[in-house]
This record gives structure tokens, C-alpha cells and sequence, in this order.
């Protein structure tokens, strides 16, 4: 059996300095929107044409008036994501660059997707999706102060806010994109890390019935050895399929695989070290589970 | 838990059956109308352009508020009410009435069967509201009326949009309301969305008025600019006619002047005011105004009276084309503006699918190894139950020719990967309870019964996320929202049902030799 309990405090106070310092991260360095919240044009270029590299293209963006230009490889040699923000909203945009591309480079480059989004659509994106991560967070609290006792969906709850937050703070160290697809991606760690935490509980609840003498620092750490071999093969199985969508499943999905990646490993980590301290901390103990049963009678 | 009646086992075959022959219609072609379904590629993967756009309808609020000034006015007038200093600022009416009419006027508006003013039982509500306030009155659209304004010039507009969509000639597309005041447009196939981009930013509201230079105009005048930018003309405010009188337009090559011009045909009413029009004014400039332009003005030289005539203005074929359809397909009630466009080339999906697909198989096959590995014979039990799973996935899909996204096909790996977990949480239980206990039926029966809620709970936690995604996700991110949630019901039948009756057959077929797992 492996001592897990004996690195709860250490692990409590790790996990403390890594969401201070995403929050810190999310507060004064901010998340990197890209066009779906913050509004602007994107097109993923792909040239025929070694003359068409990063610094010709950005040369004839900059050019063109169009405010902030990025400029970036997408994947390998010959494709281009070209982002700014279309300040004006300008409607021939894309006709305008076109012209303009025509002029230095001829037929050799081919746009393979253009996305056009406008402030309005942005803002109201964004807002349904911190509605829609609040409104997961909610429902998963709900559902989970019905299975459970109350220090139970704490403990839960604090794993979902420590593996959000967390998630969210990696990706503003190092300014990688938000975009829909990453709302996805959270909203399904979600999911994924309460699986886990259920997971745990489940087996904490049972034990709690079970052993009257054993204290709930020494039964977290049993329940979590016997349902360690479930948490690893799911989380390597479920690693698995998301490092074959990462490395194979082209440059859209990078980002939203990554957070998930990122999500399952925290998700695991927090269900063991965050959702089971708080059982801990709260001296939970076989009455707990007892009184409540008697209070549902 | 272990025992399955010849019923069920029929049951579980046939079902089974069914979906993986539903999901084969993707790859065979069957006569069927029943089997004879796909699953519909979305834009991101088939390639095409998605277009939100949205109405203003500040215009048509100001048109009707002007319109209403002269309702009142003349409704009051009957009535041998005068209403004074009527003016319109920022959407509201604004106008006096001397003291003793000030009732009359409030009943009026607020009288249930009033026409001036009409009510909606349903809603409880008027179309107009009016405030005393004190000063004047203020007459303003309430909720309602300001909804139902909308939605019916949203009427209007998709009945519009539809129109030239189809005059392009793209194939299959999409055009559904959303909101009360936008419109979504789907154009699978389409890479190029410039043309059609551009006929939807015209409103294409034609009108033929005389150039003129007299002030004193009774309709009042205008300065409006040439179409080129550079000329302009004073131009009476009366229409003579206007595109909603045209039958027909057409773009021609015009051989005698070598130019291309657009002809068209005016309906009845039209035709005998332009041939009036056209008799009165010979010698007199007539603008052709194009949404606040002019595209031309030629001299009237003779009389038209066949209901006929043409349009010229240094067109291209390209644009003569555009203008005609424009004219075809009826003017806008208001303008639209384009705030979303998502525009994906078929190589790029057609790349988006071999990535997904090669992901997809490599992550199937990297899963199956892995619980080949870990569990042997239980781990090849999960395994058939997966691509079983995959293929029910895939069949139910199919029989709603749902919409499968790239992040669709990511959630359907993410399935894959999270699929196992119900039978690891199972043989995990099993392991556990065969330390004491030697009678494996009875070890297999109870690791069955105890790992339910953890496997119930589970699956619940990841279907409300999935469904909160359905509902508030968009496009590509809905795809993955129905992959997920579909694959969690899937997931649940092909653990319950398929891996255990492999299970319990090769259960109870070695229920003698030891340990199982």
C-alpha cells in the first residue's frame, strides 16, 4: 500500500502556491483570447511558394492597415495562420488581401479557412461560455450534494475549482489560445476530474460504513490504494486516446487536446490530493455517513 | 447479475446487429430508405462557409415611426382633434393636444379595439405605448410591438436571403432564424463565399426618380452620388416606380452600344405609371437609384409604354448578372450585416478527416493494446466490446443523421479512451472480491453489483457536462457535445449488456479453474 496520506500537507500546499499563482497569472498577464472572444479575422494560409514564408507574409499584412497583424507557422512549413483584429469591421477584407497577395505573390497561395468574427458575436461568446463553465461547476455541485454529504461535494468541488483554475493558469504562462473549442475542453475536465473524485468518494463512503475504528486520515489513504488501479488504467487509457488526438489529430485540435491532457493529469492528482484532504480537514467520520442516512429515513 | 435468458441474448444480438448495420450505410450503399443513412459531415469537415447575419432594423423602425406621425395626424384630424409640434427623437413620437383632448387622446391609444393602436390579447400588450408627460405626450413601440416588428421583418428577410441563395445555385443550403433578428446561412461546398457575400450586403432597393433641379419639388429632393463616386445629382424624392413593381430582369448584351445592360419587365401597375411617367417627362433626366445611388440617369426620348425596358450603366457581364438576380429576388427590408463568417476549404476538411480518422485509429488501437496487456481474456472481452461500442456509436449517429464535427471525432476517441473505465471499474471490484471469496460466479456476481453506483455516478458527472456543451455550444463544439453524450449511453448498453454476457459465457464455461482475473 502506498502512504499517500503522508504527503497530504505537502501536496495542500503545492496545489495552494499553483492556484495563487494562476490566479495571479489570470488577473495581471491574462488569457490569450483568440478571435472567437475577442473579435477579428483569422486565415490559414497555405503557399506553394518558398518565397511565402513568415516574414514576406507579415512585410504585405503590415502594409495593409489592418491594425495588430500576427503572423505564425501552422503545423508544417508551407501552412500560415494570419491573425488581426479588423478594427473596423471592413466588409471586403478578405477580397482587399487577396488583391494585395496577388500583387507579391501571384497564384502561389491558397486560403483554407477564413473566420470572420464581429465584436457583438465575440462578446456574447464569450459570456455564454463562463456561463456555461459556471453552470457545469453548479450542477455538478447539485448533483453531487445529493449522492453525498456536504463535505463531500465541498472536497469535490474544490478539486473542480483547483483543476479549472490550474488548467486555465497554464494556459496563460504560456499564452496558449483560447478558443471554443478549449470551453470544450474544460467543460469536459470537468466532467472527467468529478468522474475520478465520484470515483474515490464512492469508496470512502463504503469504508466509512465498514470500519468503525479506522480514522479518516488512515481509511482516505485505503479507499485511495484500492481504487488506485482503476484511476491509473483509466487515466492512461483516456491519456492514450488524447495523445493520439494531439499528435495526430491535425493543428485544430492541438490546443483543446492539450487542455484536456493537462485536465486529465490534474483531474487524477486532485481527486487523490485536493478532494480527499478536504474529508480529512473536515473530520469526517463514520457518523457522518450514519447521520445522514438516519436523517434521509 | 450474471444470468442472461435466451431472450435477452436475442435481444442484445439483434440490437446490436441493427446499429452496426445502420452505421455500415456509410460505407454501402443499401436500397433501403430505413438503412439508407449518413452521418452528415459539418462544415468544418465537408468544407464550406457559415454566415451570420444580422438585421438592422433601425431603419424600419424609423420608416414606421414616420409613417405613424402621419397615421396619428390624419386619424385625430377626423376626429377634429389637432395634434401639434409632432416630431420623432430618438424613436419616440413626441406631440401636443390642448388640455380638454388629452383624455380622448389616452383612450384611444389604450382601447383594446382601437385600430390606430392594435392590441395583442396573448401578450397583453399593445403595439404602442403612450406617456403623458405632462409636457407632451411620448408614444413609443412597447416589448411587443417592437418584437413583433422584428420578427417580421426577419420574415421578410430570410424569405429574401433564401431567394438569392438559391438563385446562386449552391448546393443544399442552410438558412434557419436565429434570435429574433438574425439570420444563419450554411453553404456546404462553397470556398469562396465572396459572391454570395456580396449579393446578401445589397438591400437592392431600386427606384426610378426624375433628376431635377426645381427646389420647390412638392416630394422634396435629394443630392445623391453617382454609383462611380464622383458625379452628383439632385434628385426628386418621388418614386415613379420601384423594384417591387419589376416582374422579371434579365442581363443582356446590348449590340448595338456593345455594352452589357440588365432589361426588365414591369408588372401592370408599373408598366402604366413608367409609360406615363415616360410621356410627360421626354426630354427630362431619369435616375435609376440603387440603394442611395445613382447607376445611371439617361434622357427620356420616348414615350415606353410596353412595360419594358433597360438598364445601363457600364456593367460587367459579372455585375449586369448580380444586378439582375438583386432585382429578381426583391429588395431587403433592411440591411444585413455579416458578424460571423466561417469559411473552411474541402482540402483542409478533407485533411481535418484523415487526421481525425488517423487519430482516431491509432488511439483505438493504442487503447485495445493497452487492456490486452493489462486484463488477457477480459482485456479481449473489453475489446470486442469496444468496437462493438463504436460501431453502435457510429449506427446511432447515423439513424439521426446527426452532424459529425472534428471535435466530433475527438469525442468519439475521448469515448474510446473513457469507455474502458466502466469494465476496469468492474474487473478492479472483481479482483477485490475474489481475495476472499473462491466461488468466482459468486465473486464476478458481486464486483458486478458493488462497482454500479461508482459506474453510475460516473457517467452521470460526464453527461451533464456534455449536455450544458449542447446547449450552449456552437457549431464544431455541439458536434463534440453529441459524440460525448451519445457515446456515455452507448458506453453504458455495450458494458451491461455485451461485455457481460461474454463474461458470464466464459464465466461460467471456467468457473472451476481458480482465479479468473
Amino acid at each position: 500500500m502506498i502512504a499517500f496520506n503522508k504527503y497530504y500537507n505537502h501536496f495542500n500546499l503545492l496545489s495552494s502556491v499553483l492556484i495563487v499563482v494562476s490566479l495571479l497569472l489570470l488577473i495581471f498577464k491574462g488569457l490569450n483570447f483568440g478571435i472567437d472572444f475577442k473579435g477579428g479575422t483569422l486565415i490559414e494560409l497555405r503557399a506553394s511558394d518558398s518565397k511565402i514564408n513568415v516574414s514576406s507574409l507579415r512585410d504585405r499584412f503590415n502594409q495593409m492597415d489592418l491594425g495588430d497583424v500576427s503572423v505564425k507557422k501552422f503545423g508544417n512549413d508551407t501552412d500560415f495562420l494570419v491573425k488581426f483584429e479588423n478594427k473596423d469591421n471592413k466588409k471586403n477584407i478578405i477580397e482587399e488581401i487577396k488583391v494585395n497577395l496577388d500583387k507579391s505573390f501571384g497564384n502561389n497561395y491558397d486560403f483554407r479557412r477564413v473566420e470572420n468574427v464581429g465584436p457583438k458575436v465575440s462578446a456574447e461568446l464569450l459570456k455564454s461560455g463562463v456561463i456555461a463553465i459556471s453552470l457545469s461547476l453548479a450542477l455538478m455541485l447539485i448533483y453531487i450534494w445529493i449522492r453525498f454529504e456536504w463535505q463531500f461535494s465541498l472536497g469535490a468541488i474544490l478539486a473542480l475549482f483547483h483543476d479549472v483554475i490550474v488548467t486555465l493558469g497554464v494556459f496563460s504562462l504560456f499564452s496558449l489560445e483560447i478558443n471554443l473549442s478549449i470551453i470544450a475542453a474544460v467543460l469536459t475536465i470537468v466532467g472527467y476530474s468529478m468522474n475520478d473524485t465520484v470515483v474515490i468518494f464512492d469508496r470512502v463512503r463504503e469504508n466509512l460504513r465498514k470500519y468503525s475504528d479506522i480514522k479518516i486520515f488512515e481509511l482516505t489513504n485505503i479507499s485511495i490504494n484500492e481504487t488506485l488501479s482503476r484511476t491509473i488504467i483509466t487515466s492512461a487509457t483516456t491519456l492514450l486516446a488524447l495523445l493520439a488526438i494531439y499528435f495526430f489529430g491535425g493543428e485544430i485540435l492541438k490546443g483543446f487536446s492539450l487542455a484536456m491532457i493537462l485536465g486529465v493529469v490534474f483531474g487524477t492528482y486532485s481527486s487523490i490530493y485536493i478532494a480527499n484532504t478536504v474529508l480529512v480537514r473536515l473530520r469526517v467520520s463514520q457518523k457522518t455517513v450514519l447521520r445522514d442516512e438516519e436523517d434521509k429515513k | 447479475m450474471l444470468y442472461f435468458s435466451k431472450l435477452r441474448i436475442l435481444f442484445i444480438t439483434l440490437f446490436s446487429v441493427l446499429f452496426i448495420l445502420i452505421a455500415s450505410s456509410n460505407l454501402f450503399k443499401f436500397d433501403d430508405n430505413f438503412f439508407d443513412k449518413k452521418i452528415n459531415l459539418g462544415l468544418d469537415l465537408q468544407g464550406g462557409s457559415y454566415l451570420l447575419l444580422e438585421i438592422d432594423n433601425e431603419p424600419v423602425i424609423e420608416q414606421k415611426l414616420q409613417n405613424l406621425t402621419t397615421t396619428i395626424r390624419n386619424y385625430f384630424k377626423e376626429k377634429n382633434i389637432k395634434i401639434n409640434n409632432i416630431k420623432i427623437e430618438n424613436q419616440n413620437i413626441f406631440f401636443n393636444v390642448i388640455e380638454n383632448d388629452k383624455q380622448i387622446i389616452l383612450d384611444v391609444f389604450q382601447d383594446e379595439n382601437s385600430d390606430l393602436n392594435p392590441y395583442y390579447p396573448r401578450f397583453k400588450s399593445h403595439q404602442l405605448e403612450i406617456e403623458d408627460t405632462g409636457f407632451n405626450f411620448k408614444v413609443n413601440f412597447s416589448r411587443q410591438g417592437l418584437i413583433k416588428l422584428k420578427t417580421s421583418s426577419q420574415d421578410q428577410a430570410i424569405e429574401i436571403v433564401r431567394r438569392r441563395v438559391d438563385e446562386v445555385g449552391t448546393n443544399e443550403p442552410n438558412i434557419l432564424k436565429r434570435g429574433n433578428n438574425r439570420i444563419l446561412v450554411e453553404l456546404p461546398g462553397l470556398d469562396d463565399p465572396m459572391r454570395i457575400k456580396s449579393l446578401l450586403g445589397k438591400t437592392a432597393n431600386l427606384t426610378f426618380r426624375f433628376v431635377t433641379n426645381d427646389e420647390n419639388d412638392r416630394f422634396g429632393v435629394e443630392k445623391l452620388k453617382f454609383e462611380n463616386g464622383l458625379e452628383e445629382a439632385t434628385v426628386s424624392k418621388r418614386i415613379i416606380i420601384s423594384g417591387e413593381n419589376l416582374l422579371d430582369a434579365q442581363p443582356k448584351m446590348d449590340t448595338q452600344a456593345n455594352q452589357t445592360i440588365v432589361s426588365f419587365t414591369l408588372d401592370r401597375v408599373g408598366a402604366k405609371r413608367f409609360g406615363k411617367a415616360t410621356s410627360t417627362g421626354i426630354g427630362k433626366q431619369l435616375a435609376i437609384v440603387l440603394d442611395g445611388k445613382i447607376i445611371s440617369a439617361p434622357v427620356v426620348r420616348d414615350t415606353i409604354a410596353s412595360g419594358s425596358g433597360q438598364i445601363s450603366g457600364g456593367f460587367t457581364f459579372q455585375t449586369a448578372t448580380d444586378l439582375a438576380l438583386l432585382l429578381r429576388s426583391g429588395a431587403l427590408p433592411a440591411p444585413l450585416e455579416i458578424i460571423e463568417e466561417r469559411t473552411v476549404g474541402p482540402d483542409l476538411g478533407q485533411d481535418s478527416i484523415n487526421a481525425g480518422m488517423f487519430a482516431l485509429a491509432i488511439g483505438f488501437m493504442l487503447v485495445i493494446i493497452f487492456m490486452f496487456v493489462k486484463y488477457k481474456i477480459f482485456g479481449l472481452i473489453t475489446n470486442v466490446t469496444l468496437i462493438v461500442n463504436l460501431f453502435i456509436l457510429l449506427g446511432v449517429l447515423t439513424l439521426f443523421e446527426a452532424t459529425l464535427t472534428l471535435p466530433g471525432i475527438a469525442g468519439i476517441i475521448l469515448t474510446v479512451g473513457m469507455a474502458v473505465d466502466a469494465n476496469v471499474l468492474i474487473f478492479e471490484r472483481i479482483k477485490e472480491e475474489l481475495k476472499d471469496e473462491t466461488n468466482n460466479i459468486l465473486a464476478f456476481d458481486s464486483g458486478y453489483t458493488k462497482s454500479r453506483t461508482a459506474i453510475l455516478d460516473a457517467n452521470i458527472t460526464t453527461l451533464l457536462a456534455a449536455i450544458i456543451l449542447f446547449f450552449m455550444g456552437s457549431g464544431p463544439v455541439k458536434g463534440f457535445a453529441v459524440t460525448l453524450g451519445v457515446g456515455i449511453f452507448t458506453t453504458l448498453f455495450s458494458v451491461y449488456f455485451i461485455a457481460r454476457l461474454f463474461t458470464s459465457i466464459y464465466v461460467s464455461r471456467n468457473k472451476d479453474k481458480g482465479k479468473l482475473i
